[in-house]
Parts: structure tokens; C-alpha cells; sequence
């Protein structure tokens, strides 16, 4: 025993003075399950590749709750060095300017070049402000796709649809062959957001809430939109659509017990759906309403980014900008997006997993790429609305009441409209 | 109030020996004034640090519209508290905690009772019965939710199969009443083993001179139970009735969360839901706030009435 004390003793000693020179930075994020491994993955080999700094990967649980402890950590000054920040956060982060350090400030200043052309188009606004300056730095980006049950297409004899009137032709068959057509998860993205972004219709009122907070108003009535709706209810009543809730799994999961032909998913859901499907699956873009005026643009990018929160000693700021730079470099990209499903951020990593010859492999992986590479139109680029996660709370309770039967899809999207713009003056007001 | 305040008032003259014993032993007198407050301080400063200091927080925060990360604050009265009460969404809400409370609260203390009553009348096997009837307390919340999930869940859970022998197409998650269902049967039957705890010792607290003496003057063990014992068992009840509100309207927090998978899009939450939905998940600091305060007010007043109103009927033997 004693000397079992002893040796631990001593190597606590190696360990410190190990760690005496080494700048310690840590890294809170939402994910958890299979992207949470590759997520430490990535802090081991960053460890690993140099001694100056170490990083320490903090799962927070959701993306929601990656967020409210990020704010809650801010306030009483104890933030981390890095933060995961969703999609539907970004305006709430990057309108508290002064908490964090743009991601490109923080890497010029730590003397590294920033090249905002070497990210993938679809990716360069999200996250940027008005003047295209990063302020996250994109990470896990996504765009919803579509799987497709290769089994169910083969059996009903019907191809994956490229528009939804393809998918209505093809429906009666996969429901007669036994399948429920059509299933999506996270509707709020699926089929709310890039049902604006996939055919370019406005989301909301100035320039989709990049020119500013004051006014924004969310145009959730657009005519295109209700029509669009108007036929998921329709296919909902005709059983070629299934709804399970707002929870992302309950979707899923009928899918991958090959009850469904067509599951509307993220790109960074194939990492973990080619462990669980049970059938041979095959991807393809988030179909596309052939009645909008010029459809088929460029979804928004979904996922997430990663913030440096301010306030935090120059050392540690340095190792962060290592980080980011670490994280950007081809080969750490390339990884990601073949181990996770996730897109490719960069140009070179897309190059070079093409050259990996990854995508002949499985040429599911490369469709959320492919999709956010279509030609972008003038609302397909991003949105940037405040308090918008408790938007998308209402947009889940009146999707639910839709298909239960408890509204009309027409006062579905008046109450949406209404109380979202309700939550973004009160938002305005915040950052008055 | 008054009778109160004159009870208080002598305690005031700590340290002062009264000359003559003509007050009554029952009032400690202490030598030093300072030792009873030293030994109250902790207990004080447990609730001021976790009660009194959030609250007041609170209320301030009430008043103002904040930005998240807290770089500016600016007052707007009593907005954040029009805004809620003024809210279709909230008011629904407050109405199925309403409903919830009262059908949690009475379905826990009845079957609490119900069992209580029936495991004191076994002799054989007493201990194994009761043993079986408290393990479900030692089960948390978050747990207990989790396996109400898994018993409801639209896929595999095998408590919709069951209803589906019965025409029952159960969709927990999708349809609001079903949901309701199955977060009300949980909470029943996580709260149903603390009612059993106390009622049972309330029960064997009776004496067995009582329990004979109203054999011998009513022959129907209803009106026996109605008259002689239910009144005996009033304090334990009263005590629960109160615990219980407060479970069914707090202590339900981790079941529905884990329940509704923190999505809960059109399924029924309660008020302290709410709360945190809004404040942690939607950053709206002050609104949550108006809205904690408006919980802290309900309470506040519950519990006034249930202690002017129902404990004067109380007796405490």
C-alpha cells in the first residue's frame, strides 16, 4: 500500500511537471454519442501533435444546453476557452459583441493568415457578420438530405424523388409495397428554415435579419410556404407521411428499422446511421418544391460552429488560435467529415477526401456537400434571428398541432408569425 | 397575528434574569444573547445563500428586459409580467398544472392511504408487503421518467402495445392527452410510496385502546375508519396534502423533461417547465423570471390558506 502511494505520488510529480509549461484550454460542446468520441479524438490528436497546449473536450449535453451553460458561465466569469454554438444560437452569440473574439481576429492576431475563400461557399455567411468577418468558426456543418431506403425503392419499382411532385408520384407505390413513404426529423430545419433557403423564399424582414435586429419581422405566412405545408398535411392524411413528435430519435428510428423509404436526416447523421441501419441505404438532396419561382438553391448550413469566449489570459487565446488553425488544416477536415458524416469546411479537405477515393466508397457522404455547393440564391445564404431556439419551440408546437388535428396549417403559421415576432421585438429591444 | 406577536415579544429580553420565577419554565432564558444566534447561522445562512438571495434576484430581474450574456439590462416595468399572464400559451399552461396538481395530489394520497390501510390489516408477510410498497421511492425522478419513457414509447414501449389490445392508439408525445396520461401515471406512482411511509406509521400510531373502543361503538368498518380514524390520521394528511402540492408542482420537473425528451413542442408542461424552457433554453432572463415570481406568489398564497383555512381543522392530539 505504501508503496503504491509512493509511486502514485511520484508520478503525480512527473505528471506536473509534465503540465508546468503547458497551457491548459478547454472546450465545451452539445454532442454526445457517436460524434462525442470523434470530438475526443480530435482533442487527442491535437494534444498529441504539439507540447505547448491541452485541450479538454466538456460534453454540455444538447446544443441548447451547450448554450445556456455557456451564458450561465459567462455571467459568473468562468467561461470556457471555446464554445459549440448551433445554427439557431448564432444571432444570440454574435450579438453579444464583447463576449466573444471573432474566430478571425483571434487567429491574425496570433499570426496566423486567415483566408475566408478557402471555405466552402455555402459556409462563408453563416457565421460572419454583415461584413463576411468570421466570428465562429464553422466546425460541424450540416445540410439536411435525404436517405433512402434502397430496399423499399427497389421493391415499390420508383426512383428518389428530386422534387415533391416526384415524391407524390412515387408515394401511392412505396405505401402500397408496404412502407410509410416519408419521414423527417426536426421538421423546424427540415422543412421551416430550408423550405425557405432549398427554394429561395424570404424568411424574414431585413435581409433576413442580417441588417439588423430593429424590425426584423419572420415572414412565416409566405403563400409559397403554406402551399408547401398544406401538402405535408395532405400527405399526412393520405399516410405517406409520418410524424412520431418533435424528437429527432422517434424519426429516426423507423428508418433505420427499414420500415420507411425516404428519411429527411442531416449529412452528419451517416456517421451513426450506417452502424444502426438495418437495410443498405443511399442519400440524395432534400427534395425541392417545383412550384417556387427558382428553386433548387443551396440549403443553409446547419450544425454548428465554435466561439472563443473573451476574457481569458493571452496564453491561453494563443493555444484557442492553435486550435482553430489545427482544426481548419486539411487533414483534421478531411478526418471529421469521413468519420462523422459532417461537410467538409474547407475546399482541400473536399479535394482531398476525393482523392482519399472516400465518396466512391460512399457516395452518401458526399451529398451534403454537394447540396450546399448548389448555386446560392438571395435568401439561401442564412438567417440571423434573436432569440430564435424559442422560435423554433413555437414552430414544434404548432407542427404538432397540425398533424393532431388541432389547427388548420393557415392559423398554424399566424400563430408562429404572430408570437415569433412578438420574441424578436422583445429581442431587439435586448440589444437596444 | 396578534397572539402570535405577544408570544414572541418576551423571547426579545434574552440575557435579562428575571429576579422572580413568575414566568412560566416553559420560556428558556439564556445567559449569553449571542450563542443561540450562532448556533441559527447556519441554518441562516443555507437559506439566505439558496432562498432569500435567488429570490430577490429574481424580482429584480423581473423588471428588466436583459440581454443574455448580460452586457445591458434596461427596466420595463411590469412588462415581462403582462407579457406572461397576458399569453394564450401561458395561461393554457397555468390551467394543465392546475389540473395535473390536483390529480397528482389526489391520486398519490389516496392510493398512499389505500395501501396504507390494507398493509396494516396483513399480519402474514407485513415486512415483505411493505418492503415492496417504499423500494419505488428510492427510485429518483430522472430514473423514473426514464422508464415512463421507455414504457410509453411509440416504437417499443410495451404499455402501448397494451393499450393497443384495447383500441387504444396511444401516441405519447403527439397527442396532448395521452402524454398528459402518461406523465400523470408516472408521477402517481413515483409520489404513491412516500404517502404509504407516512400514513402507515400515522396508522400504527393510533392507539389500540381507540381502535377497540370504536369496534364497540360501530360495527361498520367504513363509519370506523370515516369517524374515529381518519380524524386521528388528519396532521399526517395535512402534512402530506402540502408535500404533495409542491411535488406535483416542482418535484415533477425531471419526469416531464425526461418525458417529453426536452422537446415539448405540443405536449402539456407545467409552470416550472415553463420557467426553465424560457430562462435556459429560450435565454429570456427577465421573462423567466416574471414567471418564477409569479410561481413564488401561488405558492405563497397556497400555503397561507392552507394553513389560516385548513389547519384550524386540524387537530393535533
Amino acid at each position: 500500500m505504501k508503496k503504491m502511494l509512493a509511486m502514485t505520488a511520484a508520478l503525480g510529480v512527473t505528471a506536473q511537471a509534465a503540465f508546468a509549461d503547458t497551457t491548459q484550454i478547454t472546450w465545451w460542446h452539445g454532442m454526445g454519442g457517436a460524434n462525442e468520441q470523434v470530438i475526443n479524438q480530435i482533442a487527442e490528436k491535437f494534444n498529441a501533435a504539439q507540447t505547448a497546449c491541452a485541450i479538454t473536450p466538456v460534453s454540455k449535453g444538447t446544443y441548447e444546453e451547450a448554450l445556456a451553460s455557456g451564458i450561465a458561465a459567462f455571467r459568473s466569469g468562468e467561461q470556457p476557452n471555446i464554445i459549440q454554438i448551433f445554427d439557431a444560437g448564432a444571432a444570440t452569440i454574435i450579438n453579444a459583441k464583447g463576449a466573444t473574439i471573432p474566430a478571425e481576429d483571434l487567429l491574425t492576431q496570433n499570426g496566423y493568415t486567415f483566408d475566408r475563400e478557402a471555405f466552402i461557399p455555402g459556409i462563408r455567411f453563416f457565421y460572419a457578420d454583415a461584413d463576411g468577418k468570421f466570428i465562429g468558426m464553422p466546425f460541424n456543418s450540416s445540410a439536411p438530405i435525404m436517405y433512402v431506403n434502397d430496399e423499399a425503392l427497389a421493391k415499390a419499382g420508383v426512383a428518389a424523388p428530386k422534387t415533391w411532385a416526384e415524391f407524390e408520384a412515387a408515394a401511392p407505390k412505396l405505401k402500397e409495397a408496404g412502407y410509410v413513404p416519408l419521414v423527417a426529423s426536426q421538421l423546424t430545419w427540415m422543412f421551416f428554415e430550408n423550405y425557405f433557403s432549398r427554394n429561395n423564399v424570404q424568411m424574414a424582414s431585413n435581409d433576413n435579419g442580417y441588417a439588423g435586429f430593429d424590425g426584423t419581422e419572420l415572414l412565416a405566412t409566405q403563400p409559397e410556404l403554406l402551399a408547401f405545408w398544406t401538402r405535408v398535411k395532405d400527405w399526412h392524411d393520405k399516410g405517406w407521411f409520418g410524424f412520431y413528435g418533435a424528437g429527432w430519435a422517434d424519426n429516426q428510428k423507423p428508418f433505420e428499422e427499414g420500415k420507411v423509404a425516404f428519411w429527411i436526416g442531416s449529412s452528419g447523421s451517416f456517421g451513426g446511421l450506417s452502424k444502426t441501419a438495418t437495410m443498405p441505404f443511399s442519400a440524395d438532396f432534400l427534395p425541392y418544391d417545383e412550384t417556387a419561382k427558382d428553386g433548387n438553391k443551396s440549403s443553409f448550413i446547419g450544425g454548428a460552429s465554435l466561439f472563443a469566449f473573451s476574457g481569458k489570459p493571452e496564453a491561453e487565446n494563443k493555444c484557442s488560435a492553435d486550435f482553430f488553425n489545427f482544426l481548419t488544416s486539411t487533414d483534421v477536415q478531411a478526418f471529421y467529415h469521413q468519420a462523422t458524416g459532417y461537410v467538409a469546411i474547407t475546399t482541400a479537405a473536399y479535394e482531398k477526401s476525393k482523392a482519399d477515393g472516400w465518396y466512391e466508397q460512399h457516395p452518401q457522404a458526399e451529398i451534403g456537400i454537394k447540396q450546399l455547393m448548389l448555386p446560392q440564391g438571395e435568401w439561401s445564404k442564412g438567417y440571423r434571428l434573436g432569440f430564435y431556439p424559442q422560435i423554433r419551440v413555437i414552430e414544434e408546437r404548432e407542427f404538432n398541432k397540425i398533424f393532431s388535428g388541432e389547427t388548420t396549417v393557415e392559423d398554424a403559421f399566424k400563430a408562429i408569425q404572430t408570437e415569433g415576432n412578438e420574441l424578436l421585438a422583445k429581442f431587439a429591444k435586448t440589444s437596444g | 397575528m396578534t397572539d402570535s406577536l405577544q408570544a414572541i415579544a418576551p423571547a426579545r429580553r434574552w440575557g435579562k434574569r428575571s429576579p422572580t420565577p413568575v414566568e412560566p419554565a416553559k420560556r428558556v432564558q439564556f445567559d449569553r444573547p449571542l450563542l443561540p444566534w450562532l448556533f441559527l447561522l447556519p441554518q441562516l445562512a443555507v437559506i439566505f445563500v439558496f432562498f432569500y438571495w435567488p429570490s430577490a434576484q429574481a424580482i429584480s430581474s423581473s423588471f428588466y428586459l436583459e440581454d443574455p450574456f448580460g452586457f445591458g439590462a434596461s427596466f420595463v416595468g411590469f412588462d415581462n409580467y403582462r407579457d406572461a399572464l397576458g399569453s394564450v400559451e401561458y395561461r393554457r399552461i397555468a390551467g394543465f398544472t392546475g389540473f395535473f396538481t390536483v390529480v397528482v395530489t389526489g391520486f398519490s394520497l389516496g392510493l398512499g392511504l389505500l395501501f396504507a390501510v390494507k398493509a396494516d390489516k396483513v399480519i402474514r408477510g407485513r415486512s415483505s408487503y411493505r418492503t415492496a410498497l417504499i423500494s419505488v421511492y428510492a427510485i429518483a425522478p430522472p430514473v423514473a421518467g426514464l422508464m415512463g419513457m421507455m414504457l410509453f414509447d411509440q416504437h417499443i414501449g410495451p404499455f402501448v402495445k397494451f393499450a393497443g389490445w384495447f383500441g387504444w392508439n396511444m401516441q405519447v408525445g403527439i397527442n396532448y392527452w395521452d402524454t398528459a396520461f402518461a406523465m400523470i401515471l408516472v408521477s402517481v406512482w413515483k409520489q404513491v410510496p412516500y404517502n404509504f411511509i407516512f400514513f402507515l406509521s400515522g396508522l400504527q400510531g393510533i392507539p389500540a385502546s381507540v381502535r377497540e373502543a370504536a369496534v364497540i361503538d360501530c360495527r361498520n368498518g367504513f363509519t370506523r375508519f370515516r369517524t374515529a380514524i381518519l380524524p386521528l390520521l388528519a396532521p399526517t394528511a395535512f402534512f402530506l396534502l402540502i408535500i404533495n402540492i409542491t411535488y406535483a408542482l416542482f418535484d415533477t420537473f425531471a419526469v416531464i423533461d425526461v418525458m417529453v425528451k426536452d422537446k415539448p413542442a405540443n405536449n402539456p408542461i407545467t409552470l416550472v417547465y415553463k420557467v426553465y424552457n424560457d430562462g435556459f433554453r429560450g435565454n429570456d432572463i427577465g421573462g423567466s423570471a416574471a414567471q418564477s415570481v409569479i410561481l413564488m406568489i401561488v405558492v405563497l398564497v397556497l400555503t397561507l390558506v392552507q394553513f389560516r383555512w385548513l389547519e384550524r381543522r386540524v387537530h393535533y392530539g
